[in-house]
């Protein structure tokens, strides 16, 4: 992602500890902060050359738009109404006139300016305390004006790092698996998106089937399954290049695969006469090992962050649980012990716990365990719904879910959702067709 | 216990089909189960006259009814006749599982019926495993009988 490359100046550095705002993001939060994004202010002369390069008549307010829409769907904030500013955009990064702020309940403020210089976009921006009348912080980048999407994000992520104490999550990016057609013919295609559902792309053609694509610490590489000739293997993809190829020389179907922590290893199942076991693949040397030795269904591994244990699902005990056990396989642990079967156990970011689907009486949930089992909570409840993959701080996760078809096989729809470690904040993804499988990448930027 | 049952249902159904006078759609969706297992024939291809290319399944379950058996062993007689045949059995399961366990619960069910083959004589190497988990099902229906459709293990002609 060398394109990527953003540099950061920070042109001051006032990162004082005085500010009054936090918000707590460790519970529901039900009365999110009222903050006022004003827009980036912008000269004649800069708005004229981003109109002939971007296509966009005010690149500043497109920018504020952004960041607006990531706060609102973080449901951490509430952004305020423009209508109601009563100071010009370019004032107001000057010197804000806290008083007017106050007027319509903004505790925070955002503002900015961008300028075109020597062929880039500089962005600078400051984040302010209403109530104390103090500025918390105040950023400058330049970058390569297509990048302006993702200006906006990172300006998120600052503000929302800034007033939660917690890395964010906006740079980032989605990859999923697109879907179209009747239930019985459905057609797949791998595809990526920014996390708001901007800029979607297609990396296959749905030719073959494809499932289950997973991103690469880096967020670089994809590994996925494919029934490319009507042989499922796990598939290794380069973004960047495109450049594909199966993952090991296996003698039958393999499949869900992940990532170790590390980048080095594919985690996957690999399926022979009737028996399922996880296999691991270093991409370097292509060694490869059985790390799972049991005759009953093993699959949908997760490695923890520090790469010291797997969790995964099995069926040993007769249905589907979730076990733990050390990276080599030693020390096999069931950790789900609740009413229902329970699958695809995803190690959390921060490693304190796993996510998971349950299903339970003809319900499935997503819910969340400690890594003992202990502290099973469910956060949501539904007909189908499975497969969640956190946001690279641990504090959303996003799956999808499926519709219930009638015996006609009308009313099918897969679609992504999100929702809050604390339960609240549920919404769908945007994503122009049907889609299934996400996984959310890394952040980005850093 | 579970016969009494079935047969109490069975009972039911005729007494509502009396009632009714038209009954065609219920009966559809009631006498095309034993247990949780699909005994309908709606979605069943033959592979030559008399031999079905399918067999069911119930839920989670890999193991073969005796219905499936006797698919089976129709199949073993018609490859053991036909012995330049190859066939690829492709293992399915419903979609009230997660896509991944599904994967490896196809795999399980149409390797059941790949061993059951080879006990009638038919050498491993005509035969193929291919497991769509719940990628390709035959009913798009979300109900217990499209269900059971679903969870098949189907034998298919490979050259």
């Amino acid at each position: 992602m060398k394109n990527f490359l953003v540099t950061l100046i920070i042109i001051l550095i006032p990162v004082k500890s005085f500010g009054l705002i936090e918000v707590d993001i460790t519970r529901g939060n039900l009365d999110p902060l009222p903050i006022a994004v004003s827009p980036l202010s912008i000269d004649d002369e800069s708005r004229k050359k981003f109109k002939d390069i971007l296509k966009k008549n005010n690149i500043g307010s497109e920018i504020s738009s952004i960041v607006e829409n990531n706060l609102k769907v973080s449901g951490l904030f509430n952004p305020l109404n423009k209508d109601a500013f009563l100071q010009e955009p370019d004032i107001a990064n000057l010197k804000p006139r806290f008083e007017d702020w106050n007027l319509i309940k903004a505790q925070a403020l955002i503002t900015g300016k961008v300028s075109y210089v020597e062929e880039k976009l500089r962005v600078e921006f400051r984040l302010w305390d209403v109530l104390a009348g103090k500025e918390m912080m105040a950023l400058a980048f330049t970058t390569v004006p297509n990048n302006w999407r993702r200006v906006g994000h990172i300006i998120t992520d600052k503000v929302y790092e800034r007033l939660t104490g917690e890395k964010g999550y906006f740079d980032t990016r989605i990859i999923y698996v697109a879907e179209e057609g009747p239930k019985t013919q459905r057609v797949k295609k791998l595809a990526i998106m920014d996390q708001d559902g901007a800029n979607n792309k297609f990396l296959t053609l749905g030719n073959e089937l494809v499932l289950t694509p997973r991103f690469n610490p880096t967020s670089q590489l994809v590994t996925y399954l494919s029934y490319f000739r009507n042989l499922p293997r796990v598939y290794l993809l380069d973004i960047e290049t495109g450049t594909q190829e199966v993952v090991g020389d296996f003698p039958g179907m393999t499949f869900a695969p992940r990532f170790s922590p590390d980048g080095k290893k594919i985690i996957m199942s690999f399926a022979k006469d009737g028996n399922s076991e996880i296999y691991t693949m270093d991409l370097e040397n292509r060694i490869v090992e059985k790390i799972t030795n049991h005759p009953s269904i093993d699959t949908s591994p997760s490695y923890s962050p520090d790469g010291k244990f797997i969790s995964f699902n099995s069926d040993r005990s007769g249905y589907q649980q979730i076990y733990v056990m050390k990276s080599d396989g030693s020390n096999v642990k069931r950790i789900s012990f609740g009413k229902g079967i329970y699958g695809t156990p995803v190690w959390s970011p921060r490693g304190d716990l796993i996510a998971f689907t349950k299903l339970h009486k003809g319900k499935f949930y997503i819910g969340v365990m400690r890594i003992d089992g202990s502290g099973e909570r469910l956060l949501t409840e539904n007909f189908y719904q499975e497969a969640p993959s956190w946001s690279p701080n641990g504090r959303v996760l996003i799956f999808y879910r499926e519709t219930k078809t009638d015996s006609k096989g009308k009313g099918f729809s897969a679609k992504l959702w999100s929702i809050d470690l604390t339960g609240y904040n549920e919404r769908q993804v945007p994503t122009p067709t049907d889609g299934s499988d996400p996984s959310w990448s890394s952040l980005l930027s850093n | 216990m579970k016969l009494s049952k079935i047969l109490k249902n069975g009972f039911l159904i005729v007494v509502a089909c009396l009632a009714l006078s038209a009954c065609a759609t219920s009966k559809k969706s009631t006498g095309q189960m034993q247990g949780d297992v699909y005994t309908g024939t709606d979605t069943v291809e033959y592979l030559a006259s008399g031999v079905p290319d399918r067999v069911f399944f119930a839920t989670n379950e890999s193991v073969l009814t005796t219905a499936s058996r006797e698919t089976l062993r129709k199949q073993a007689a018609w490859l053991r006749k036909n012995s330049k045949i190859t066939v690829v059995l492709e293992g399915h399961a419903d979609e009230r599982g997660t896509r991944e366990y599904n994967l490896a619960l196809g795999e399980r069910r149409a390797n059941a019926a790949k061993d059951y083959l080879m006990t009638y004589g038919i050498s491993s190497d005509r035969i193929s495993v291919l497991s769509y988990g719940k990628e390709r099902p035959v009913d798009s229906g979300s109900n217990p009988l499209a269900w059971s459709k679903n969870r098949r293990s189907v034998t298919v002609k490979a050259n």
